[in-house]
């Protein structure tokens, strides 16, 4: 198992396709990172654990550009996005889709009008092609019935399923998704977990998924990222769960 | 400690400053999105009927109403002088020079820029802004742009049908209920409004009241804090400071425009 500390050497290697760099982090007055260091790796699903506040969803919106930090760089696909122009950065995100832990959908937007938008920004695409990707997305996360809802009127199940669906209309090589089980009951938590793995094996994307869910993430995670009080810890499901970490054993123990 | 008042006004002028920079980079960015594509007509007309249409009945029954009192007390002031006469010029010459574009741009301020401030603040908060972000669809172009683009072509609309209604109430008021001339009314109102002094100046106050609201309103959402409050604080501070920038601009063009 690796672990880190705040003065390490910059982790990253050729088989991680987002590694963030000494990444210093600050919401004001408080900091949230001093200097983050981690990877994570190409075509798995990497799963970030941590208590609230620990900094799970910022590490996210560092990777999606909508923050960015007081120092360090975020590397995506060998490309340092704290770099780009407004511009560029746009153009970056085309490799990206992001699942906001509230859906994040336009609410005065219908489930297909949402889930079509990525695809009518993009050009070249006929209205009946639109149609035809849209539904048969919707119908892949299992909300075929709901094209002329909108999302004031979608469960907490179905609103995330069609976050997800907005989400890799385009096919992106990097999700990320924050928080997908929060609030969901049990079984909504299966079915999610299992799009998830499905989507991780049909399309190879990378997967980076904020969760307190210490069950789902020793399921379903190829690669584990534990904040804690500052640091970072990284490892494989098993060994995060066999560390000998004083604080490591403390998380799991609570939340198991 | 005796120079910290001095220091708290120092601080919030550097401030204000400020918000007036970023302001302006965000009129920027909203004119950068007019003359790029997509145009996005349909979001415009939709947005044409959220502050026009929906804001009709306001602006007429305001209109209606200023114009009944411009009508009953410019009536028994100018029976004083004996130039009750010239009730159709002072109705028309006050609506048209100040109250039609004032009142318009404050109730626009009241009911669709709140509207559209709180609307924006809450697409904030739901973080439905950093969705399209995401999505590589920029907000102004796709969320602001519609929006301001119709403040500023509904306003100079809406002043005209305030102007209108107006009219009719002063007559109504005049003509109707205490017996005026009709023919002196209409008389009056054509032989005093003149196009150049009166309603090229209306017409300028309009637009660039429409302008401005549309500017406030979404600026003030777009930068709400995204929380309840802040949305709260968003609409609030909207109408407040739309309301003081239509009337300072008013003083300002008139006073240009050499009336």
């Amino acid at each position: 198992m690796e672990h880190e500390t705040l003065r390490d050497v910059p982790r990253g290697s050729a088989k991680d396709f987002v590694v963030l760099n000494r990444v210093r982090m600050n919401f004001g007055n408080r900091s949230v990172f001093n200097s983050l260091s981690c990877g994570f790796p190409y075509g798995r699903i990497s799963v970030i654990l941590g208590g609230s506040g620990s900094g799970k969803t910022t590490i996210l919106r560092l990777i999606g550009g909508l923050v960015h930090p007081v120092s360090g760089s975020v590397i995506v696909d060998n490309q340092n996005i704290t770099r780009l122009s407004w511009r560029n950065l746009n153009v970056s995100r085309r490799k990206l889709g992001m699942m906001f832990q509230g859906g994040a959908l336009l609410d005065s937007y219908t489930v297909f009008d949402n889930v079509a938008l990525p695809l009518r920004e993009q050009r070249g695409r006929t209205k009946q092609q639109i149609s035809d990707e849209v539904h048969a997305m919707l119908k892949a996360v299992g909300v075929a019935d709901a094209d002329n809802l909108l999302p004031g009127q979608l469960s907490g199940g179905m609103l995330r399923r069609v976050a997800l669906a907005r989400a890799i209309i385009r096919k992106p090589d990097v999700l990320l998704c924050d928080e997908p089980f929060s609030g969901l009951d049990p079984i909504s938590i299966r079915r999610m977990e299992s799009l998830l793995i499905e989507i991780n094996k049909q399309f190879g994307m990378t997967m980076i998924v904020v969760s307190h869910d210490i069950h789902s993430t020793l399921r379903m995670a190829d690669h584990v990222l534990l904040v804690l009080n500052g640091r970072v810890l990284q490892g494989t499901p098993e060994e995060m769960r066999n560390s000998e970490d004083a604080d490591a054993v403390e998380f799991f123990k609570d939340g198991l | 400690m005796a120079t910290r008042p001095l220091s708290n006004l120092g601080f919030k002028s550097l401030k204000f400053v400020q918000e007036l920079g970023t302001m302006t980079a965000f009129a920027g960015d909203i004119a950068r999105t007019v003359v790029t594509p997509p145009i996005r007509v349909s979001a415009f007309v939709w947005e044409l009927y959220k502050v026009g249409v929906l804001s009709l009945i306001i602006i007429c029954v305001s209109g209606l109403t200023v114009g009944m009192v411009l009508g009953l007390q410019g009536h028994h002031t100018l029976v004083r002088f004996g130039a009750k006469e010239s009730l159709g010029a002072l109705v028309g010459v006050s609506l048209i020079r100040e109250l039609g574009p004032v009142i318009t741009a404050l109730l626009v301020a009241g009911r669709a820029g709140s509207a559209t401030a709180a609307e924006i603040g809450t697409m904030v908060a739901t973080e439905q802004l950093d969705g399209l972000r995401m999505l590589s669809i920029d907000p102004v172009s796709l969320v602001i742009k519609p929006k301001a683009e119709a403040m500023l072509v509904v306003t100079p609309l809406l002043t005209a049908m305030f102007i209108a209604c107006g009219l009719y109430g002063g007559y109504l008021v005049g003509v109707g209920f205490l017996g005026g001339d009709p023919g002196s009314y209409m008389a009056s109102l054509r032989s005093n409004v003149d196009f150049h002094i009166d309603i090229a100046c209306c017409l300028l106050k309009s637009v660039v009241f429409g302008f401005l609201l549309g500017l406030i309103a979404t600026y003030r959402g777009y930068t709400s804090a995204p929380t309840a409050e802040g949305v709260s604080a968003a609409t609030t501070s909207s109408v407040v400071i739309s309301s003081v920038t239509v009337l300072l601009t008013d003083y300002v063009i008139t006073a240009l425009w050499g009336i």
